[in-house]
């Protein structure tokens, strides 16, 4: 086990495509970080280069005390779980779990013990002589990691690897993997463009988008206090509603709507204004600061989104299904609950309210010691 | 290639090492050395040779003789590609539409791939045989006198008909295996667009076909023009003076009976142009089959 | 729609009859005897001198030289087949490996010189080939029937573009896993082509076994006689004789076709596979 540092690593590919451009994460030991963005944010690639599968094209990578940028794959002490299992399809369970080791001359009763513990940890003693194409997805899936586990490595890298998976299989397979990383204490790394996925799994996140880092921080504190739009856009579901908006004063002008802000003004003149959707309220027209005019209403069941217009600006609004819904509707806010960014930088724009401290790129010294 | 590659200073050079030198002594040193000797005339004694520039291909293309047996290798392609082409497609069409006993049809249809050109052309001189041929005696039933081995016309009707017959078990296995390849949906959504099945087959299944079909175009010209070399050799039963011949053959008949290396290295030479246009549209109709896979 | 399927039915039965009846005749046929089969014609009855006329070709010593045995020209036909198909394949697939699975300066030139063997087929140059063996005195060996069949690209291609379609992950599973190129090679890739070694396998040795103009040229010494090879022999004999052996002749077909007709019908799905793959 072992911490890892990346520092200022960029990935410049030959046709002077830019993948990843200067990312600095610290990672302590026993840290479980998720990657996270849409495709093509370099999250791949960030984790293949740590891996050892994409040469660094500046900066470095360092697991535990040694700078690996040209160690071999193999060599860097690293277990990979891959989107597509990777097994080997002519290979038993057995001999998928062992061809690491062996390839690292294990003698051969350390092998079998060791992928007898790690069989039993993943309840896949019964299929060892299977071939992977007489196991399930989910069973596969548990060999992929058992792979991994087996070779006791410093760190996991896991690449969407449950991607594959139909959905309910998928959130049991979440829970798993988080449960087995508690339990072997490994240093892991899990890229997924699935946002929900990197929230449940992750002790922090790292936000990515065109290969720059948005925002490092814990799940909720990225929830909470999104450092730039994307990240606001980006985590959550329904996305944050980012309306434009004006200050003037104490006051928001939301299009017609003028909201009173009270003490914690931010900024003055044009900013972005971002409303979860779970932070509006519902009111009878009149009784809400903001005038809503609904254009159509999704129900799912325990919650209900109802979609609409607050001047020209669309905006999600979700509310409890258990009240009827009114014909005509107004909208209202806790002013604290008001995300600002910066309209044009789009980066958030801190208010004295904000009772936590920023955690921007880069990360805090002190958030990295809360987290291990 | 792959996106994550070895690198090895020497492997690779390594694992390359005895393709690559085959290609050169076999491949690379003939094909140039025919090239340069179609342009010196060889003394037939084996005296030197001399330069002559491009007299050879003049002589060539310039000869009768060349020009007509040139005619022929056009015309006994044509045939050979459009029949075993067409009939391999109307087996496939047919084994494809059957339900029943349709594996049992293929393994019938497909076996006789694996006979060799000049064993069929041997079956098929005793097919022909004067004596006791069977379609000569079918041809009889229609006053026809067919003397294959000695009339121009009769064998060069039974060379085609024999290598037509040599080739449609290749048209058939691709043909067929496009058709299967053909999503169930794509059918379904045809059927019910359209009602007559002849009209379904000419507006969906042939334009779906046609990358596999143009693609057994080239192959069946390739074999026309070369693998047809068996059938030829045992038919004309080295009397080829007054029998039909492709120009494959008559490289081979100049090289080695009439050791006119200079000659025959032209006419190689020609071929090599051939085949090489040849060879560019099929890559190019590859190209597009794959789009459509 | 039944008269429409029975028209089917009937088109492909007598596709199956145009394709199976000549080879059934020729089989029957030369189980009768030579002055039979002269006076009657070909037959579709069984003649009854099947070990006979099979005894004597096999085992016969015949030819010019009196030296050469039906037995003698398979066994010869064996290794051509074997030997190009064995050939093909390992010379194919370390290529295929170089260029797929290595990153290498001149890797791009190397595959533009073996793709450029497939523009010419071995039939448009002939003649320099032979005086190329003359020079090298491989004339009437089997490695000068073997080796310069070698000389095109059809397997390098069948096997790049499998090895192409093999998952990257693997190989990266691999890396991590610890193995170098010749373990991947032979731990994981070898294992994972076997069932496209053996469709390539099929086509290759139908291909060598069938092969005339080649050994035509190559072998003048009898004793290095395939098969298909001798079929002339046998007709220049059968020319100037009386009656001629017919039942002799039709046997030395049957026997010429039999082991390559045998492997595409025993091994059809893999036979399929590997020629509509290969040849694209």
């Amino acid at each position: 086990m072992a911490a890892i540092s990346i520092k200022d690593v960029s990935k410049v590919y030959n046709g002077g495509v830019t993948a990843v451009s200067a990312v600095s994460i610290d990672i302590a030991d026993g840290e479980f970080i998720v990657l996270v963005g849409p495709s093509g944010c370099g999250k791949s690639t960030l984790l293949r280069m740590v891996a050892g599968l994409e040469t660094i094209s500046q900066g470095e990578v360092a697991i535990g005390p040694r700078v690996v940028n040209d160690v071999d794959p193999a060599d860097r002490d690293i277990a990979m779980v891959f989107q597509n299992y990777a097994l080997y399809p002519h290979m038993t369970v057995y001999e998928n779990l062992a061809y690491g080791l062996k390839n690292r001359r294990t003698p051969k009763a350390e092998i079998d013990a060791r992928v007898a513990e790690t069989a039993r940890m993943l309840e896949l003693q019964p299929y060892l002589e299977r071939k992977p194409r007489a196991l399930s997805g989910g069973q596969r899936q548990r060999v992929a990691m058992g792979r991994a586990i087996v070779r006791k490595p410093s760190a996991f890298l896991f690449d969407e690897p449950l991607s594959n998976l139909d959905a309910k299989l998928r959130v049991s397979m979440r829970g798993e993997i988080k449960r087995l990383q508690r339990r072997v204490g490994t240093t892991s790394i899990y890229v997924t463009h699935d946002q929900l996925e990197a929230m449940t799994l992750a002790d922090r996140l790292v936000v990515l988008s065109g290969g720059r880092i948005e925002q490092i921080g814990r799940p909720l504190d990225v929830y909470h206090r999104p450092a730039t739009t994307f990240v606001a856009s980006f985590i959550g579901s329904p996305a944050m509603n980012l309306v434009s908006g004006e200050v003037h004063g104490g006051k928001l002008a939301l299009g017609p709507a003028l909201i009173d802000l009270g003490a914690t003004v931010p900024t003055q003149g044009t900013v972005t204004v971002g409303l979860r959707a779970e932070d509006l309220r519902l009111h009878p027209e009149g009784e809400g600061s903001l005038p809503f005019r609904v254009d159509y209403v999704e129900e799912l069941g325990a919650q209900r989104l109802v979609h609409g217009l607050v001047g020209d600006q669309p905006l999600v609004a979700a509310v409890s299904s258990e009240n009827p819904l009114p014909a005509t509707v107004s909208l209202s806010i806790t002013p604290s609950r008001l995300h600002f960014f910066d309209s044009a930088s789009g980066r958030r724009i801190d208010r004295p309210g904000d009772d936590r401290p920023e955690t921007l790129a880069g990360g805090l010294p002190a958030l990295e010691a809360a987290a291990s | 290639m792959k996106r994550v590659q070895f690198s090895s200073p020497y492997l690779p050079y390594l694992f390359l090492a005895p393709q690559m030198a085959i290609i050169f002594v076999f491949f690379y040193w003939p094909s140039v050395q025919a090239i340069q000797s179609s342009f010196y005339l060889e003394d037939p004694f084996g005296f030197g040779s001399t330069f002559v520039g491009l007299s050879n291909y003049s002589d060539a293309l310039g000869s009768a003789q060349y020009q007509a047996i040139a005619r022929f290798t056009v015309v006994f392609t044509a045939l050979v590609t459009f029949l075993s082409l067409g009939i391999g497609m109307l087996l496939a069409v047919k084994a494809d539409a059957v339900l029943k006993g349709s594996a049992a049809y293929k393994t019938l249809l497909i076996w006789v791939y694996a006979i060799a050109p000049p064993v069929a052309g041997l079956m098929g001189m005793m097919f022909f045989d004067q004596h006791i041929g069977p379609l000569v005696k079918f041809a009889a039933l229609f006053g026809w006198d067919m003397k294959v081995g000695l009339n121009y016309n009769d064998t060069a009707i039974a060379m085609i008909i024999v290598s037509v017959w040599k080739q449609i078990p290749y048209n058939f296995i691709f043909i067929l295996s496009g058709l299967q390849s053909i999503p169930a949906s794509v059918r379904e959504a045809a059927a019910i667009d359209c009602r007559s099945g002849t009209r379904r087959f000419w507006t969906m299944t042939l334009p779906l076909l046609a990358p596999t079909a143009f693609f057994l175009l080239v192959i069946n010209m390739t074999y026309a023009l070369f693998d047809t070399f068996g059938v030829i050799d045992v038919m004309v039963k080295d009397k080829a003076a007054n029998n039909p011949i492709t120009l494959v053959y008559k490289v081979y008949m100049d090289g080695f009976r009439g050791n006119d290396l200079g000659g025959s290295s032209a006419q190689s030479v020609i071929l090599m142009i051939v085949v090489f246009v040849l060879t560019i549209f099929q890559f190019r109709f590859i190209e597009r089959r794959v789009h459509y896979n | 729609m039944n008269r429409i399927r029975l028209l089917d039915h009937l088109v492909l039965m007598l596709g199956v009859f145009v394709m199976v009846a000549p080879v059934v005749v020729a089989f029957m046929t030369s189980t009768h005897e030579a002055a039979d089969i002269h006076r009657n014609g070909l037959s579709l009855a069984w003649g009854g001198h099947f070990t006979e006329t099979y005894n004597t070709v096999l085992t016969r010593e015949g030819g010019f030289t009196g030296k050469i045995t039906g037995a003698r020209m398979i066994w010869n036909s064996l290794i051509l087949g074997i030997g190009f198909a064995a050939g093909k394949i390992v010379l194919s697939m370390l290529a295929a490996y170089a260029i797929v699975y290595f990153r290498f300066r001149l890797g791009t030139l190397f595959f533009w010189m073996i793709f450029t063997t497939l523009l010419l087929p071995l039939e448009v140059r002939i003649l320099p080939s032979y005086e190329v063996m003359n020079r090298l005195s491989l004339t009437n060996t089997y490695t000068g029937l073997i080796v310069p069949l070698l000389a095109s690209a059809t397997g390098t291609f069948f096997f790049r573009q499998f090895f192409k379609s093999v998952p990257e992950e693997l190989l990266e599973a691999a890396r991590i896993d610890g193995a170098g190129p010749f373990k991947f090679f032979i731990d994981v890739l070898v294992p994972l082509s076997r069932t496209m070694i053996a469709a390539i396998f099929i086509i290759m040795f139908v291909y060598g076994w069938n092969q005339y103009l080649w050994p035509t040229l190559m072998t003048t010494d009898e004793r290095f006689f395939t098969l298909v090879r001798g079929i002339k022999q046998i007709l220049l004999v059968w020319v100037g004789s009386n009656i001629p052996d017919y039942n002799e002749a039709f046997a030395l077909a049957i026997l010429a076709m039999l082991p390559p007709v045998m492997i595409v019908l025993i091994f059809q799905r893999w036979f399929i596979k590997g020629l509509t793959e290969s040849d694209k």
